[in-house]
This record gives C-alpha cells, structure tokens and sequence, in this order.
C-alpha cells in the first residue's frame, strides 16, 4: 500500500464551463455539399483563380480567334518580303522566315491544340472511365485481363506509342486533328484507368455501400449511384492535369513533323518551322512556345489546385 | 482553487510534485484563426505516482499531456501558464533541452500500436536507437533484456524481427518497452491499449503496472474509460472541453462526483454501468430497475417465436498464398444459436472471431459454405432475387464506422429516402414525411435533412444510419458494432435510444460487439464466439453470473473496473 | 521474397509479348505495304521488294510472323536497315550513348530532386517550399522541346557554358546540358513526390514516437522521416530509367545526339518500318526490366513487401 496522503478533490466552478447537451447538432452554419465546399476552397486558392481566367482566355481564342487578331495569319497571305521582320506598328511580335505576322499565327493556332486536348480528354475519359470502373468494381477476371492490356500500354509512352502509329501509311497520308485524337486516346486511355480503378477499389467497400446493397439497391445501381460520384475526385484531377498533357503530345508530334499536317495551323508546326532560323530570329520560335506553355501550366495549375480542393485526406473527418 | 498541495510523507521533508501544470492553455492555429484547446489545465503527478486524465475525444486530454514532453503538433503551442518538470518550467523549452528530457526522464507510450513502429526497422534497432540517444549500453543482450522486461518471450530472436511479423499485443509491448528502456521518472501512456482486444488490454496494462511499479515509475495516463481510470490511478483528472472540471482520489471521486459532467461520465461510462449492475444483483436488488428500458417492452411483446434460426453455420474462405495456391481459413465454424422476437442477442468476440462474417451471411451479403440461416421459418439461401428483395425489407445492417456509413455525396434526406426510394414505397410527398418522423425518432432535428454527413458528429451520423434502417419498418437489425467507435456519453445515448425504439418498435437486435461491458447493459442473451466457434451461449445473466468456459471468463475479467467495489447506488 | 520475384517476373512476360505483337501488328498488318513505302517517293523495285518481303517472312501468315520475329529478337538477327547495314549493330552503336544519356539524366533528377523535395517538405509552408512548388509547376508545364531550345539557346548558344550541340563521340561532358533537358521534367516529379512523402511521414505516429524517445532531429529526419519517404521516390526513379531511353526521342532531335531516339526518329521519317519495330522492341524491353528492378528495389526497401508471398 502506497503512503496515505492527502490528495485533494478539487471541482471547477460549474458556471466555468457549462454542460453542454450531448452531441448537439449544430444549426448555427447553412448546409454545405462536399463539392459546395470543394468550391469554397478553390475560390480563394490564387493558383486555381490564375489558371481559370488564364483557361478562360485560352478557350475563348480558340473559339472566335477573329476577336483578337484582324490579320489572316494562313502562309498566302504572308508576304516574303516581310521574312524575318521585326516587330512594326500593328505587328507587334514580328514575322516569321515566311513573313507570316507571328501574333497572329499564335492567335490562330490555339484552337488546334485545345480541340486535341480537349476531345482526347473527352475519349480516354469515358474509355478509361469505363474501363476502370467495371475492372475494379468487379474485380476476378474481368480485373485481371484489363490490369494486362493496361500493363502492355503502359510499355508503350503516349509520344513512342504516337509516333509508331503515325508513320503507318495508313495514317501519315491521313493527318488531321481528327485520327490525332484517335491515337492519343489509344495510347492515353490506361492511365486514367488505372486511376479510376484505384480510386473505385477505395470506395467499393464502403459501409455505406454495404448498406446500400442490403437496401436492395442493385450491385450495378450501387456503382452507379455511391461509388462512381465518390471516385470522381481523382478522375477529375488527373484528367485536367492530362488534358495539358495531351496539349504536349499533340504539340510534340506536330513539332517532330508527324502530327499536324503543315497546312494545319498549331503551336508545334510553328516551332518546327521556327527551329531552322534559331540563331538569327529566335522569337518566331519564342511566341508560339510561350503560349503553348502557359496553355499547358494553365491545366496542370488547375489540376494541382483542384488535387488541394478535392484531396480526400485533407477533407474533414 | 489551484494551491499547490502540501504532502508529507512518512515524516521526511516536503517532497517535490515530478508534474506540475499550472494554468496550462494551448493554442491551436487552424485556417478559422486561433482555437483554444486547452485553457487553465492544471494538475500534479507526485513521483512514483499515477495520475489519469479522462475525457472525451476532444477534450484537451492528450493534448495537455502531450504538451508535457514538447510533443505538440506544429500548430499547436503553450499560450499560457507553466509545465513544472521536477521544479523546472518545460513549457517553453528549447528543442535541446526537450531532447535531453525525452527518453530517460519522460517516455512515452502511444494510442496506437500498428502506427507508432516505423515498418521498415526491426525491432530490436527501434529499441537499440532509444538506448544510444539515451547514453545508454545498447548491445543485442540490453536491446533482449528490455523487451523481455516487456514480456516478450524470445527477445533475442524477436528483435532481428519486423513490426508487421508482430501481433498488435506484441508490438505494444515492444512501445512500452521502448517508453520505459531509459527508466525515465515519468512515463505518459496515452490511451495505450485502447485498440487491443479486450484480454489482451487487460495483460498489458497489468504489466505496466509491474514495471512501473518496480522502476518507481510516475505514470500520467490518458483514458476515455473512467472505470479503467479509477482501477489504474491514484488520482483522477477530469478533463472536458478544454478545462479541467473535477480531480481527486480515483474512488472518492467515483462514489461522489461533484461536478455535472463527472456525475454524468460515473453514471454512463460501460464498464461502471455494467460494474453496477452486477453488483446489484449479486446484493439482491432487482436488476430491471438498474437495466435499459427495453425489459418492459419485452414482456409485453411476449411473443417468444425464433425470428432468425442459425444451424451449424460455416464459412470457409480460400486465402491465397503465391502462385496459384490457397490455403482454406475457417472464419465460422459450426455455428448454431436462435434469436427471438423482440430481444436483443449480442455476438460477442474478439477481432478474428469471426462475428462479423456471422453478421454478413445473417444479412445475405455472403454466402455461408454449409449451414442454414432460417429467417421467420424460410431458409435465406432458398431465396430468389425477388424474396431477397423482400428479405432487405425486413433485416437491415447498422455499421461500426460513423464516418463511412453515409454516403458523403448525399444530403440527410436523400440518405434516409434511399430505402424507399428503393422500394417504392409512397409519393414524394409521403416520403418526406416519413423522413422527418424517423428524425423525429432518433432524436435529430428536422432541419437536419438538408445537412451532409462530413457536418454531422460521429453519433449523429450513426442516429442518421438507424433512421435509414428503421425507414423500412425492419424486424430485426443487425448492429455490427454500432456503438464501438463512439464516445463514453454519446455511445449511452444511442444504447438508450436502440432500447428506447425496441421497446416502441419490438425489434429484434443482433449486437455484434468486443465490449462486454455493452452487453451487460442491452443484450438479453449472450453468444460468445472464439476463433470462429461459439464457446459459450446463454441469458445475459447466466453468462456473467456463473461463466462456464475460460474464455468467457477472461473475458469477463478484462472489464475495466471489476475489481472496484462499488455500491449499487453510486450514481 | 523468390516467390514474389518470379511471380513479378512471370507477370512482365505477358507484357512484353503484349506490347511486342501491338506493335508488331501495327506496322506490319495494318492496311497500307510497309515495303512499298520504304522507297518513299522513288519507284518500287519489285526485286529489292521480294527480297525484302522474303526477309520479313511478310509472304507467311501473321501468327508465323511474329513467332519468326521473336526468335529473331533472341538471336540478335534483326536483318538490315535501309542502307543495308545490320540493325543489331546500328543498335549496338545507338543504344551505349542513350543510356548514358539517360543515366546522367536520371542522377541529376534523383540527386536534385530528392534535396530539394526534402528540404520543401520539412519546410512545408515557407518561403522555399512555396518558391519551389511553383518553380516545379512551371518546369512540368513547359513542354520538353521548348525547355530544350531555351536552354541550347541561353546557356548554349548566347552564353556558351556548354556545347549547344554533341558530338559524335557523345562525351559525358559534351551530354551535360542534354541530360539535364531530359531529366528536369521527372526533377519537377522527384521533388513533389518526395515532399509529399516527407510530409506525409513527418506526420505519421511512429515519427512522433522516435521523437519522444529522445532521438536528435537529424536522426528523426535520416532515420524515420527520409528512409521512409524514399521508398515511392526509389522505385519512381527505377521506372523512370525505361521511360527516360524512351522519351529520348525530343531531346536527342534538339541536341543532335546520336542515340536511340534520333535513330528512331529518322527511321520513321523514312518510312523504316522494321527498324521502327526493332528500336520500340528493344525500349519495351528495357521497359520490362526496368519494371523489375523496381520490384526489387521495392522489396530491398520495404520489408512488408519480403515476406508478403
């Protein structure tokens, strides 16, 4: 037996700290969704309000170009005895070695690279959107068979896989923004596969898909209804993230010579064309490259800001 | 009121308190400004003794005592009043300083034995580092001595072992052995066995007391059991939304508590509540007066049919282990037992016992190997997909974990109007209000209905979760450890609320649960199940009163609380 | 631990086999003659065409093919190339330079990458941390030919620190400035995946109980937080190796290398389909095996991983 002491017994004053009802709801704030919330973050995240308004600019180039630039920017309207000229008054980043006006050709060649980002994004979306969800909600075979056709993608890079594709005949002498959707999705579908399956394994076991099944809710009816809208979060991050990524791709292969047909005005011609006077004009080649890089930084900020807002660790317990 | 208490011992000098906390506060630095969690703590650990804080999640417990070894989050920091380490204030002590105290003056037992090992290390180099930073000999035969001081068995060869080899038992002890490797004056144990199963908790904690007994060891322990506390401590420290509330000798402090709060923790705590009603009956008094409401609602329905009938269940699952081979693991094993309308059976076991899987097969959600599941006279497996439609109607689940029952996509509304939305039952208009009773009946607001989960506690997202399954007018519900991850108060106001809609409603409950002190205070008949067996069946009372089987028996045992003698009445 | 190799090693068959045969099939069965097509715009010499054919087994049915086409991969015969010298030997000759090529690359993104991202995330929230999470933002955005031109263009060209272009011998030296081109976009990655990591550990329990055990910072820091964080980082960088000789192909074209992907890049212009199909053979190897260091490396670093057979 330890030593008897005293040991005192102390109470606080109960007005101190007053009893509150157990487990109170609280009534005091309005009802928020999770992605009402999601949005409240990103609203006051500067890296999300940048790359919107710079992604808002961008798509509204590539919708009305006519809007920014007066000028016909397409090779019959430049004049060579402009080649190589420097800025002059309403040519403002001067020409190119064909003496084409550089502002607007940048103008002009957005909406090649937004239409091929954008539609691939689309397609490798609902491919490996579809893909995933079945392979990891179903799990078994179904799991096991996609898991192998996603490893033999990832063997193949997006760029090699492209380039292979694009020097086929049946494709070199058919180049349109069109077949470069198709082969960038073929070759871009596994990763978000993947990236849905994961995120769809995570919430396939839920307790609240548990329970919806032991409602009655039906096995494709759970997917559709609690797991799909629960993996979204990372499906959308990695999409807007890829959409930069694809914008790249396109931009490469076009630069390579084997993407856009040269008739095509976009970015990456416009630095291939650029590429040959580098030493003595370097800014033909400078312009389209700035564009098409705050284009691509514009995706990949908002993927990164949409990765804080959604990130579903960070979300409160 | 926070006068520092005179205490002489056996005629010698007065002996310095080794913790001293004054008027502590800390303060957090969270994205909606500064938040207090801790405001005017204060409380004194005498050398060799244990002190327990007890309050819940939330409350400043950990938090408090964290502060004390300079282990605060990076948000975190004192704002306010003094942490007197042997006459020393710690408070605002340099990083050099804190790392001089760490290990060999203050140590440290965490919550959580899977996370606190780092994985990658054995064992024996995570106590090895512990005694080198400490200057202490630190060859394999110390790194053996300590852990087998622990109660390792084979130290030696389990140190060149890794964490994830161990058994959460094992790598706890391995925690205490690290905490107490330096002999430190004053050991923090913070919720230490509080994810172990219930036998092991017991072990652990009584060899904690043995070492820290033998080292004159002071012990600062954080608990949310204030059974456990009382049983452990000299002293009880109450702690509740950031202010101590009520401290004093652990017995005194049980049979007359002062404050509101400490009064309303005596008389809801599980283990005390269980203590009590034991105790009552083994004096005489009639237990009914002592237990949930749902008894008299029982005599009433008085209807003793078998709604649900299991027979020689079993569930085998193939595991498997490389290339192409498996192993078969028997998770249920001949499980027989019956559950009438109208009263609450409780399946009670440790993790791996196989009670949940119990639970899912009642619930149609995995299909038994052999065995048969009869509900209301018809055998489940028989069932095509349209009698299984029918069958949901009339058994629903309630989940353990708060946070992921809900789907957090859904607002409270559409989270209860899934049932029926499901099967079609009623208008828009109809069902709405039908939400809204079922709000009505578990106690929520109706203006809760627009709210989402991630906005709600942890108790009243489980009060949402039973409106979901009442919504269907079920007979029975399956409660797979409803109330396990819910705080002390909380968890006894969703035990009285299931006893209160039993009693209403004559459900049927089947109560899948480790904690025997919850049974005691709802179940009516007790399954207790071991390594996928049933050992032991009977009334709740037979179990407790006269446990035939061993298990049963360190099981009862392993209560917090048992060997406190209280009186019936001390609430 | 042998289990979990082999069982490694027999999944990456199906993908060599796999990927092998796409591409096989891509360049060989699709619609349009790949021998024709060699001769670009020149007229076709039925002769040369036959021979060719004959050589490609392109008379015999696909499946056969492809089988011969294996047993020619492992036997290093690989025919010739356009000009008539022996694929296996261009290969011999491209191959040394992008490896090195990649290998410095790889270095640099892991020696610079893991620093900084270590450095970020115990500093999470400061000053460096957010200069740096910026910085690596940009660097992933713009695309690698540009940051190629940029670079040749500054350091090589206007400020001369280094060779805008390589030499034939392709010299560590001459391969500095190219490297660096190679690896930065992966160094964006190393370092946000590293600090992501560290700061991840930095909260984990069991970093918070090495602390209270009375361990100094810096051995918190070595010990518990970096060791740990560098398991995703590691075997990152592992499969990385594969995809930097793949993506090689850009930065190669800027520089002037003479590796594989200039090799690559010349042999699609001119239509080369067999040698197309060697090169990307050849990368789908390296690919797969580059997968199974990861996997060794992987169980090297994480002991859960050893025993999970």
């Amino acid at each position: 037996m330890p030593a008897p002491r005293h040991i005192e017994h102390f109470v606080a004053d109960f007005s101190e700290t007053p009893l509150q009802a157990t487990d109170k709801v609280k009534e005091d704030q309005a009802p928020l969704s999770l992605w009402a919330e999601a949005w409240r973050n990103l609203r006051k995240q500067p890296l999300f309000l940048i790359s919107a308004f710079l992604i808002l600019v961008v798509v509204a180039v590539s919708l009305f170009p006519g809007l920014f630039s007066g000028i016909d920017p397409t090779s019959e309207a430049c004049q060579l005895a402009n080649s190589d000229g420097g800025p002059t008054g309403g040519h403002p980043l001067g020409f190119t070695q064909q003496g084409c006006d550089v502002y607007a050709r940048v103008i002009y060649g957005t909406r090649s690279s937004v239409t091929v980002g954008l539609f691939t994004t689309i397609g490798v979306l609902v491919i490996g959107g579809i893909m995933g969800a079945l392979a990891g909600y179903y799990g078994g075979w179904v799991d096991a068979v996609l898991a192998r056709i996603n490893d033999i993608f990832f063997a193949l890079p997006l760029i090699l896989g492209a380039i292979v594709v694009m020097q086929l005949p049946m494709f070199r002498s058919n180049r349109t923004a069109w077949t470069l959707v198709l082969i960038l999705m073929a070759f871009g579908w596994p990763q978000i596969a993947r990236i849905t399956r994961g995120a769809v394994i995570e919430v396939r076991n839920a307790d609240f898909v548990t329970a919806a099944r032991s409602l009655g809710v039906s096995k494709f009816g759970a997917l559709m209804r609690h797991v799909m809208p629960n993996s979204l979060a990372p499906i959308i991050v990695v999409a807007t993230i890829s959409l930069g990524t694809f914008i790249v791709a396109e931009s490469t292969l076009s630069f390579l010579g084997i993407g856009l047909p040269p008739s095509v005005m976009s970015w990456g011609n416009d630095i291939q064309a650029a590429q040959a006077s580098l030493r003595s004009n370097p800014m033909p080649l400078l312009y389209p490259a700035i564009a098409l890089s705050i284009t691509v930084l514009s995706f990949i900020m908002l993927g990164d800001a949409l990765r804080d807002a959604l990130d579903p660790k960070a979300r409160k317990r | 009121m926070n006068t520092p208490v005179e205490i002489r011992e056996e005629g010698t000098a007065a002996v310095r308190p080794l913790l001293e906390i004054r008027d502590l506060a800390i303060t957090f630095k969270t994205g909606g400004g500064d938040v207090n969690a801790v405001r005017n703590a204060h409380l004194t650990v005498m050398p060799g003794e244990t002190v327990a804080i007890v309050g819940e999640s939330g409350s400043g417990k950990s938090t408090t005592a964290l502060a004390a070894i300079g282990l605060l989050p990076t948000n975190g920091r004192v704002s306010g009043g003094q942490i007197l380490f042997d006459g020393e204030d710690i408070s605002n002590a340099g990083e050099k300083r804190m790392i001089e105290l760490r290990g060999n003056s203050i140590g440290m037992v965490p919550q959580d034995p899977m996370s606190n090992l780092n994985p990658v290390w054995k064992i024996g180099q995570q106590v090895r580092e512990t005694l080198k930073a400490n200057g202490l000999p630190d060859g394999p035969d110390d790194v053996a001595k300590v852990l087998s001081q622990a109660g390792l068995p084979d130290a030696a060869r389990r140190a060149k072992q890794y964490p994830h080899e161990f058994s959460g038992g094992m790598r706890q002890r391995a925690l205490i052995a690290i905490g107490l490797s330096c002999q430190p004056r004053l050991l923090i144990a913070d919720e230490p066995t509080s994810a172990l199963d219930v036998t092991v908790q017991r072990q652990i904690l009584d060899h904690l007391d043995k070492m820290t007994t033998e080292l004159g060891t002071a012990v600062l322990l954080i608990t949310h059991d204030l059974g456990l506390a009382a049983e452990r401590a000299d002293k009880v420290v109450v702690m509740y939304r950031g202010q101590v509330v009520e401290s004093g000798p652990s017995l005194e402090l049980l049979r007359n508590p002062q404050h509101p709060y400490t009064q309303r923790l005596v008389s809801s705590a599980p283990s005390l509540a269980s203590r009590r009603i034991q105790v009552a009956k083994e004096q005489g008094v009639e237990s009914e007066d002592l237990l949930a409401p749902a008894e008299e609602g029982l005599v009433e329905a008085a209807k003793p049919d078998e709604v649900l009938k299991i027979e020689n269940l079993r569930k085998v699952f193939k595991l498997r282990s490389g290339l192409g081979r498996s192993t078969d693991f028997t998770a249920v094993d001949d499980v027989s037992f019956s559950v009438k309308r109208g009263t609450t059976t409780a399946i009670v076991g440790e993790s791996g016992s196989g009670k949940s899987t119990v639970a899912q097969m009642v619930l149609n959600l995995l299909q038994p190997t052999s065995g048969k599941i009869v509900f209301d006279g018809v055998d489940t497996s028989t069932l095509n997909a349209k009698e299984i439609f029918a069958f949901r109607r009339r058994v629903q689940p309630i989940f353990q974990d708060p946070y992921g029952s809900l789907d957090p996509m859904y607002n409270i509304f559409r989270t209860i109007e899934e049932p029926l939305r499901t099967h079609k039952i009623g208008t828009k208009a109809s069902r709405e209000k039908k939400v809204r009773e079922l709000l009505d009946q578990v106690a929520l607001p109706q203006s809760t209905m627009q709210r989402y989960p991630n906005e709600l506690s942890g108790g009243q997202r489980q009060r949402v979760a039973i409106a979901r399954a009442l919504a269907l007018d079920p007979e029975v519900i399956i409660c797979d450890e409803a109330v396990s991850a819910l705080d002390v108060l909380v968890q006894a106001q969703v035990l009285n609320l299931l006893a209160d809609l039993q009693s209403r409603l004559g459900l049927t409950y089947l109560f899948i649960t480790h904690d025997l002190a919850v049974v005691r205070q709802i179940a009516d008949h007790v399954c207790v199940m071991e390594k996928g067996k049933l050992v032991e069946t009977g009334s709740t009372d037979d179990v407790f009163d006269a446990p035939q089987m061993e298990y049963t028996k360190a099981l009862l045992n392993a209560i917090p609380g048992a060997k406190l003698m209280l009186p019936p009445d001390v609430a | 631990m042998a289990t979990y190799i082999l069982k490694r090693f027999l999944q990456l068959i199906p993908v060599f086999l796999g990927a092998t045969l796409l591409v096989y099939f891509l360049v060989f069965s699709l619609p349009g003659d790949p021998i024709v097509a060699l001769f670009g715009d020149k007229p076709v010499n039925e002769a040369v065409a036959a021979k060719l054919r004959a050589q490609y087994h392109l008379d015999q049915p696909f499946w056969i093919q492809y089988l011969l086409y294996l047993k020619s991969i492992f036997t290093f015969d690989l025919g010739q190339d356009f000009s008539g010298r022996p694929i296996a030997a261009v290969l011999g000759e491209v191959f040394p330079v992008t490896a090195r090529l990649a290998i410095m690359a790889l270095i640099f993104e892991a020696v610079f990458g893991i620093i900084f991202g270590l450095i970020a995330g115990l500093r999470k929230g400061k000053l460096f941390d957010a200069t740096v999470l910026v910085a690596s933002l940009i660097v992933i955005g713009i695309p690698i030919f540009v940051l190629g031109f940029l670079l040749q263009f500054t350091i090589g060209v206007q400020l001369g620190w280094a060779k805008p272009t390589v030499s034939s011998a392709a010299t560590v030296q001459d391969l500095i400035l190219p490297a660096i081109v190679l690896g930065l976009g992966s160094f964006a990655y190393v370092l946000r995946l590293t600090r992501t990591s560290v700061i991840e550990n930095m909260n984990a329990d069991y970093v918070r109980t090495a602390t209270a055990k009375g361990l100094s910072r810096f051995r918190v820091v070595r010990v518990h937080i970096l060791r740990n964080s560098l398991i995703p980082v590691i075997t990152f960088l592992g499969a990385d190796l594969g995809s930097l000789m793949g993506g090689a192909i850009v930065t190669e074209g800027i520089f002037n290398v003479p590796g594989v992907g200039n090799r690559l890049y010349r042999a699609v212009l001119s239509g080369e389909g067999p040698t197309v199909v060697s090169i990307v053979t050849v990368l789908v190897l390296i690919y797969c095996l580059s997968n199974l260091l990861v996997d060794l490396l992987y169980a090297w670093l994480d002991p859960r991983i050893r025993y999970d057979s």
